[in-house]
């Protein structure tokens, strides 16, 4: 197991946490599922420690759109890769509601997937290598391609808006 | 309980096999290995299905089968077509070129 | 016709290359068939009954001469000399060797095209009316939206896990030649009351195991929100679809479920928070794409050409191919050239390497290079000029390529079916054979009139069946191949899906079954009735009396 985050590999210093059972020291950083966050938030908020939120598929990530600035983290589970709706989660957080904390992906993440992951906003990578091959992995996966059609929030200039770029220089 | 055998396609050009005694590949039907029972057909299977053999062949799975002197033949009219190629193009399936 | 710049050509050599190494780390056995296969359904590689299958998109159903000539050196040098037009317009090769897939792809590539994503649970080739930007009754071309759309769709980084596949069609003309009303997306395009000319959002039509006629969530959407509406629709749709049986993933089953209402009022909503963001195109945008379909430069003619017409009087089978597979074209002096690929007792939508050559040489010569491939698995030749349709004819005629009879009871839609596809219960290619060799006599054909008969190897409905005026099913029996008729379906903007006679026939049964309906037909049809027309006047009844009798 090793997360992958900015193109280095990263402690993991967050503990998920279960629907119930009790909360670690008030310092710990620790990921809650979304239920958890909805009906304890009062609580979580008070704590000293960073909290983040799991979504899992079928979770709505505008619940939690008031309380981004509450959160550092946003873990969203892929219990299978084919289950692409964290993709969809991903983008309305960092789109619309601005998060701009680590969205991290948890599950069944595999290196043919982490391109358009990160396109979708997700930044950080938990994958199920050892520290070399899951950085050597994330690496790979992000230098494939290097043309974009789609605009998304990831920053990279699509292939339209080069094109743009490159009819105006010739204009002027 | 009738007789049964396993099929696959091969993994590097898709070709339909059966396996063999020696758990191998052939792509003659009347190389194939055959299971008397259930644990045995199991078994076969099982052994068609390890690590190994994921990078030889792909998807492999049960058939049944009748065996007589003239060799063996599937039961299912769709796995009659996989020894033979298309119904529609005799010419063509690997098997046109034996 | 659209040309690849740098942008696009780089995508599709990078894609290229992924693939090779994922085929590489595939069989060095570092990727595991449950990791690989999705991986290599993006690239169109299916595995079927016999041997890997390859899907090459045809964007929009258009390709250059070039193009359709390197398909036929991919068939000759990959496959086994021919392969297979789809009811998608795309084009499949049967017997493609996997170490080979990656240097098919770049031999692809070389003459831009592909075959990403015509498998898998994303978003699919785009298709179109197959007469697009030649057809007498177009509003517009759809083909720049077409292309913006295959743009935007491919390796969409939010959609390339969906519940299920996703199909979109686009037709520009109120004729529906693209079968909108049975796609995820149907596109429409037609005025509004201010004469923008824009888009009729159609969703959750569908043909497969619960077929469905879509639901219009929108009468009009501007050209330049399109993107946005179709990026709302498909979020709503990755967020909503039901992902617990695949059987019902679709996005008509949640249509269907929630209501095309609720369904409407999720994707406004949704909407509403993109649609004045990135994808908004300009008018500016969308006119590069508009050039870039320009007519090609045809000659100032008078619409009716002297020698055509004597040669139609003095040749009758040339009359006979124009009369059925001809069609009026919006310039005066030219015509729309359909090329048939159902010769009597041939396989629906087969071409041999040579045809494809051949073809492609004839669209040099007679079409600006321009080939259309039809979802009723023909080829085009959109832009022919009537004086030069005999010289053509002759031409088909050598190759086998000149049966007359688009629309006719012989051009058969038929899927693959049990003779190569993995997922069959029946065959369909002998059926349409059988069927096709019943009917063969021209002027019975002629005198027969338009009648569709679409074939579907299993409830998949890859043939289309359900929307065939007569639509046939092979469903297996207790082992045996066995086959249900259904009546009524239509795929145009008289969408409608058939409904089921009775029961089913025996292989031995079926093509008797089949004259059976038609001979009815004759019998009862009214002056200028299409069959489609005297089954909507007078229903099942009549055809289930010579079919079942007092049964
Ligand atoms: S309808 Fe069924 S048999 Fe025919 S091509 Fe589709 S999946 Fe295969």
């Amino acid at each position: 197991m090793a997360i992958v985050k900015h193109d280095t590999v990263i402690d993991n210093d967050w503990i998920t946490l279960d629907a119930e059972g009790d909360l670690p020291a008030g310092d710990v950083n620790i990921i809650v599922p979304l239920d958890r966050w909805k009906a304890e938030q009062d609580s979580l908020k008070g704590r000293n420690g960073g909290v983040g939120v799991l979504l899992v598929p079928g979770d709505a990530p505008e619940d939690i759109a008031a309380d981004l600035d509450r959160l550092a983290l946003i873990a969203i589970r892929f219990p299978a890769y084919t289950d692409g709706r964290g993709y969809s989660y991903a983008r309305v957080l960092r789109e619309r509601y601005g998060f701009a904390g680590e969205i991290r992906a948890v599950g069944d993440v595999l290196r043919d997937q982490i391109l358009n992951m990160h396109r979708c906003g997700f930044d950080a990578f938990d994958l199920k290598d050892d520290a070399d091959t899951a950085l050597a992995k994330v690496r790979a996966a992000m230098a494939e391609m290097t043309v974009y059609y789609q605009p998304t929030g990831d920053g990279r200039a699509t292939a339209g808006s080069l094109r743009e770029r490159r009819r105006a220089g010739q204009v002027g | 309980m009738s007789l049964q055998i396993v099929t696959a396609n091969r993994l590097d050009d898709g070709l339909v096999v059966f396996m063999t005694a020696n758990h191998g590949w052939s792509d003659d039907i009347h190389q194939a290995v055959l299971a008397e029972d259930q644990a045995h057909a199991d078994d076969l299977l099982a052994r068609a299905s390890t690590r190994d053999q994921d990078i030889v062949v792909v998807g492999p799975y049960l058939i049944e089968v009748e065996a007589s002197e003239a060799g063996i033949v599937p039961t299912k009219y769709r796995e009659v077509l996989r020894t033979k190629g298309p119904s529609v193009r005799q010419d063509l399936g690997y098997q046109a070129g034996q | 016709m659209y040309r690849y710049d740098d942008f696009d050509r780089q995508l599709v050599l990078e894609r290229t290359e992924q693939f090779r190494g994922q085929v590489a780390r595939r069989l060095s056995g570092e990727l595991t068939e449950d990791q690989f296969r999705p991986l290599r359904l993006m690239n169109g590689v299916y595995l079927q009954l016999h041997a890997y299958m390859l899907r090459v998109a045809v964007p929009y159903g258009t390709l250059s001469g070039a193009q359709l000539r390197q398909l036929g050196y991919i068939a000759r040098k990959y496959d086994k000399g021919y392969g297979h037009f789809t009811t998608r317009q795309n084009i499949q090769y049967n017997w493609p060797k996997l170490a080979e897939l990656p240097d098919a792809l770049l031999d692809l590539a070389r003459v831009e095209m592909h075959a990403i994503q015509t498998s898998g649970n994303c978003i699919r080739n785009t298709t179109t009316d197959q007469y697009a930007g030649a057809a007498a009754d177009e509003i517009e071309d759809p083909r720049p939206y077409c292309e913006l759309i295959r743009q935007w769709s491919t390796f969409h980084p939010e959609f390339t896990y969906l519940p299920r596949k996703f199909k979109i069609a686009v037709t520009g003309a109120p004729n529906d030649r693209a079968a909108v009303r049975v796609h995820d997306i149907g596109l429409r395009m037609h005025q509004n009351a201010e004469g923008e000319t824009g888009f009729e959002v159609i969703v959750g039509g569908g043909l497969g195991r619960t077929p469905f006629v879509g639901k219009t969530i929108r009468d009009f959407i501007g050209k330049n929100d399109l993107f946005s509406y179709l990026e709302a629709t498909l979020r709503v749709y990755n967020r909503f679809g039901r992902r617990d049986n695949k059987y019902k993933a679709r996005i008509k089953i949640l249509v269907h479920e929630i209501g095309a209402e609720e369904m409407a009022r999720l994707v406004e909503e949704e909407w509403a928070q993109i649609k004045d963001g990135s994808l908004k195109v300009s008018d500016a945008e969308i006119a590069q794409y508009i050039a870039q379909f320009a007519p090609p430069s045809f000659e100032t003619l008078p619409d009716d050409d002297a020698e055509f017409a004597r040669r139609k009087v003095e040749n009758p089978g040339f009359a006979a191919w124009v009369r059925s597979n001809v069609v009026a074209h919006k310039q005066p002096g030219y015509a729309i050239a359909n090329v048939s690929l159902k010769p009597i007792g041939g396989i629906p939508g087969d071409a041999t390497a040579d045809q494809m050559e051949r073809v492609a040489d004839l669209a040099d010569q007679y079409s600006f290079g321009d080939v259309r491939v039809t979802h009723e698995q023909n080829l085009v030749l959109p832009h022919v000029k009537k004086a030069d349709l005999f010289s053509l004819w002759a031409e088909l005629s050598n190759a086998g390529l000149a049966t007359a009879n688009l629309g006719y009871v012989t051009d058969i839609i038929a899927c693959p079916g049990l003779d190569y596809c993995a997922l069959a219960t029946a065959r369909s290619i002998p059926l349409s054979q059988r069927i096709s060799e019943r009917f063969g006599d021209l002027d019975r054909q002629h005198h027969i009139g338009e009648l569709k008969i679409k074939i579907s190897g299993c409830i998949n409905a890859c043939g289309h069946h359900h929307v065939g005026h007569i639509g046939i099913l092979g469903l297996d029996k207790r082992g045996k191949e066995f086959y249900q008729i259904t009546l009524g379906g239509d795929a145009s903007e008289n969408a409608a899906i058939g409904k089921i006679v009775g029961a089913g026939f025996s292989e031995a049964e079926v093509v008797d079954a089949i004259e059976a309906i038609v001979t009815r037909y004759l019998e009862i049809r009214d002056a200028g009735e299409r069959f489609i027309d005297t089954y909507r006047r007078v229903g099942t009844d009549p055809f289930k009396e010579v079919l079942y009798g007092d049964r």
